[in-house]
């Protein structure tokens, strides 16, 4: 499917998501809120049919973050970028780790990266860090370690 | 972490493997809950490698950046390399001369022939046959010897450049390459002899951990391991980049989801990987090996992802630029993290011995899992 | 013409004309248990060494080649270093058992030794049931396995030691019955009546069929037995890093390798005796002038010609073949190996009633 025919087929999933324009796949922003039901509408509409997340990240705008979800179709063959911002205090969005499993690895390392918590998702504990680690989240943009961070 | 030591209440064995365990190859931590000899439960605990590539990058500038990528998959450092130039290169719109990008894809083939010859010494090892290794390194010190002529180093070779690669080729190049495509034609039925045709390596392969294609794809996992359960993702023919989409060469499929179907992938793999490299070979044009591009780049506002097929799967990267010389955020998509999530999806239930041999197929590295 | 029961004949007439006859008896076999620990320590060198060169020649390398003359002395200087390390007891070992654990390997592994046929005459104790005694007393082997692996008080090891149980229990039954095929041909439990009968002909050719299921079997069911590649699921490098010897090291981890050498020279030789003739020369029927050629060859290297050969063989298995998980390893013993070693017993026995073996 083009990006034109997804955006009219997810404007009618999900009236409230905007777009925006200019990146090589459509980029939908969406409220944290709506993400789970609209997940599984992706996921179970056998004309979109994302089964594909090949990448999960946050981005720290310093104001906010910005989860970002990579979703491509193995059957249709077309990608598109889901944003969803989060209230940099105390950032909580739905887990989809049960829509797509490589999610429950990638959930708990932006957990332990920006300290974005995952409503009901199974285990969210630390992956990557050692103990003691959780609350400092090495991602953020404020994050200071004045041992081993070089600054060029 | 170490806390999960002793027995569980139901009276099985929790056992660590690794960090420091000769299957693991690196330092991967494996928290194993076995009854008997029966896996219950695998849980991974990684970051023993862990060095923030992605924290690092924010402070690099854009031609600094790809050469600290040279050591998340460094079995590929070159595909990582080029995935990272790739993605600038969409940033700043340079059309890359077609020498440089017949070059690059010669590199790529060569270190995938090279990763997959690791992979299948080190996968035999894994299984109890030491002697494959060295059949293995065999051929692939003659990869190293050529990348070491060309590029100036034998592992992490560092020649990829945003607009092409760093500088011409070697002029015995050519001459190297045609001497081990008929060293590697005149060894390659030793493969055969030596490990896949052998009764006993069949059997520890064939029906083990089995990966069906919708949980390949739910999982992520992508290359070899996802293309052994017939899920078609290989990047260079579903979205092909560099001079992919012009050259002749097949996707590998094998249908039978288990650890044989996934190490035959990467056996024909390497077939392919020499198809590509016959055809371009003789056939690298003239002209410049990097394109014009200003000394300091910037990348304008916005996003861009790039999608590459290293030896192990699919690597994306994929950087936030806010305009300036560094990038404001980037992410590397490692295939390695994701392929790692489904071991304890197929692992559950088979023996312990089973494990090692699916680690082995997954082709883990470590490196690439932490970044 | 010179021989080794030539020199024990003249030895013992020396001794018994300078002491009285229990002095004599003394002497000699203080003399044997020299002459055994010095053969046990000199065989596992060059073991160790043969098996460096053979895994290198194998994978196209080299191989120890730097300490003394083509590397000969390698062994030498790895002993050297394993004496001068420390050995180490981990804190919540059993330290009685785990430090017994290498003594008993070792002394199994010198046990075995005494009913083997050298040469000709040259026997330490050639007692009326040595076959059996070499299949009893090689089953002590596993104690010690079990021992080190539960006393060092590491899973990796515990799992090691109870697959070598499992493992060493159920191969000890073919490797029982393949023997007791020659026994039932021989007539005999005896080592050196076993060497005689293969006088005209060595059992591998003299009993065709049965005789060659029952080496195929020997050699399968001892490689398990000694815990080597293929069936070395007891250290299995890359799953249990190095199984029930995980926490050993030092001298104590180097009985346990020599004890492991010492016992693949032992069922080789063991095998060379029942199936190859042990020191009898290789003779072709009526060709006078080629046997009196062979009877030139002396007995001892007939013997260690033989022996070494089937250490070969089993070396090259280690260095070519994966390893078997542990479910096959006792699918093959119990559902393959068993059935047909059994059968092959039947067939022996019609065989040697019936007299059709030459």
């Amino acid at each position: 499917m083009l990006n034109e025919a997804l955006k009219n087929k997810i404007t009618g999933l999900l009236p409230t998501a905007t777009f925006e324009e200019g990146g090589e796949w459509l980029n939908i922003q969406i409220d944290p809120k709506d993400w789970l039901p609209f997940a599984q509408q992706l996921r179970n509409d056998s004309d979109l049919n994302f089964d594909y997340l090949f990448c999960l990240t946050c981005i720290d705008w310093k104001t906010h973050l910005t989860m970002v979800y990579h979703l491509s179709s193995t059957t249709h063959r077309h990608n598109i970028v889901i944003k969803a911002k989060l209230d940099r205090d105390k950032p909580e969005i739905e887990t989809v780790s049960h829509i797509w499993r490589t999610a429950d690895f990638h959930e708990r390392e932006v957990y332990e990266m920006f300290g974005v918590h995952f409503l009901n998702h199974p285990d969210l504990r630390l992956l990557i860090l050692p103990d003691g680690w959780e609350g400092k989240n090495p991602l953020r943009k404020d994050f200071e370690d004045p041992i081993n961070m070089i600054k060029l | 972490m170490f806390e999960e030591v002793g027995t569980t209440t139901e009276g099985d064995i929790i056992i660590n493997v690794g960090p420091q365990h000769p299957a693991t190859h690196g330092v991967l931590h494996l928290v194993i809950t076995l009854n008997g000899e029966t896996i219950k439960k695998v849980e991974p605990h990684l970051g023993f490698i862990h060095r923030s590539i992605e924290k690092m990058c924010e402070s690099l500038t854009y031609r600094q950046f790809i050469y600290v990528t040279s050591r998340m998959d460094y079995l590929s450092s070159h595909i990582n390399n080029h995935a990272c130039a790739l993605c600038v290169e969409k940033g700043l719109q340079v059309e890359v001369p077609p020498r440089a990008q017949v070059i690059r894809v010669l590199m790529d083939e060569l270190t995938r022939i090279a990763s997959h010859e690791l992979w299948w010494g080190a996968m035999a090892m894994d299984l109890g046959a030491f002697t494959p290794f060295f059949h293995a390194f065999r051929e692939r010190e003659s990869i190293n010897d050529i990348m070491e002529e060309t590029c100036g180093a034998r592992l992490t070779m560092n020649y990829m450049v945003p607009g092409g690669v760093m500088q011409d080729l070697h002029p015995d190049f050519q001459k190297r390459v045609k001497e081990f495509l008929q060293l590697y034609k005149r060894k390659i039925h030793e493969y055969d002899e030596l490990v896949t045709g052998n009764i006993i390596f069949q059997n520890r392969m064939k029906g083990i951990g089995y990966l069906s294609p919708e949980d390949a794809v739910s999982y992520g996992c992508s290359g070899p391991a996802a293309r052994g359960s017939g899920v078609s993702c290989d990047i260079r023919k579903v979205y092909p980049y560099e001079i992919y989409d012009k050259l002749e060469f097949d996707e590998v499929l094998e249908t039978a989801g288990d650890s044989f179907a996934r190490y035959m992938i990467r056996l024909r793999e390497m077939q392919q990987s020499i198809r590509i490299i016959e055809q371009l070979i003789d056939n690298i044009p003239d002209g410049d090996f990097q394109a014009k591009t200003k000394a300091v780049l910037k990348l304008p506002k916005g996003e861009f992802y790039q999608r590459v097929e290293t030896a192990r799967g699919e690597l994306g990267v994929y950087i936030v630029s806010e305009g300036g010389t560094t990038p404001y955020r980037i992410k590397f998509r490692s295939p390695g993290f994701s392929n790692l999530s489904v071991l304890d999806h197929i692992a559950r239930g088979s023996k312990l011995g089973d494990l090692v041999a699916m680690m082995g197929t997954l082709d883990l590295v470590i490196p690439d899992i932490d970044r | 013409m010179w021989s080794f029961s030539h020199i024990a004949n003249e030895l013992h007439e020396w001794l018994s004309s300078i002491f009285n006859p229990t002095w004599t008896l003394v002497i000699e076999m203080v003399l044997a248990g020299v002459a055994v620990i010095g053969l046990f320590a000199g065989l596992g060198l060059v073991l160790v060494l043969m098996e460096r060169r053979v895994a290198a020649w194998i994978q196209i390398r080299l191989g120890p080649n730097r300490v003394g003359p083509q590397g000969l002395l390698q062994s030498l200087a790895d002993t050297l270093k394993l004496i001068v390390k420390e050995g180490l007891t981990p804190n919540g070992a059993d330290k009685l058992l785990f430090n017994i654990a290498p003594f008993i390997a070792m002394i199994v592994a010198m046990l075995l030794m005494a009913p083997i046929a050298f040469a000709k005459d040259f026997q330490l104790w050639d007692m009326n049931i040595g076959v059996l005694y070499v299949s009893a007393v090689s089953s002590i082997m596993v104690i010690s396995i079990l021992m080190a692996g539960w006393s060092s008080n590491n899973k990796y090891s515990l799992m090691g030691a109870m697959r070598s149980g499992a493992q060493i229990v159920s191969y000890e039954l073919s490797a029982g019955l393949s023997i007791l095929t020659i026994v039932v041909l021989t007539g005999s439990l005896q080592i050196s009546d076993i060497i005689h009968s293969q006088a005209t002909g060595w059992w591998i050719f003299k009993g065709h069929l049965p005789v060659w299921i029952a080496f195929v079997t020997f050699i399968i069911a001892v490689t398990a037995e000694t815990n080597r590649a293929p069936f070395d699921l007891a250290e299995a490098e890359s799953e249990l890093t190095a199984g029930f010897h995980t926490e050993y090291s030092g001298m104590k981890f180097a009985l346990f390798f020599l004890a492991e050498y010492i016992n693949v020279f032992i069922v080789c030789a063991i095998g060379a005796t029942l199936f190859l003739g042990g020191w009898m020369p290789f003779h072709i029927g009526n060709l006078t002038d080629f046997n009196r050629v062979m009877d030139y060859i002396p007995s001892s290297i007939w013997f260690f010609g033989k022996t070494f050969f089937m250490i070969f063989l089993i070396m090259w298995f280690r260095w070519t073949f994966p390893r078997l998980r542990i479910d096959q390893l006792l699918n093959l013993e119990w559902k393959y190996l068993l059935p047909i070693s059994m059968i092959n017993l039947l067939l022996a026995t019609a065989m040697a009633i019936l007299g059709w073996h030459f």
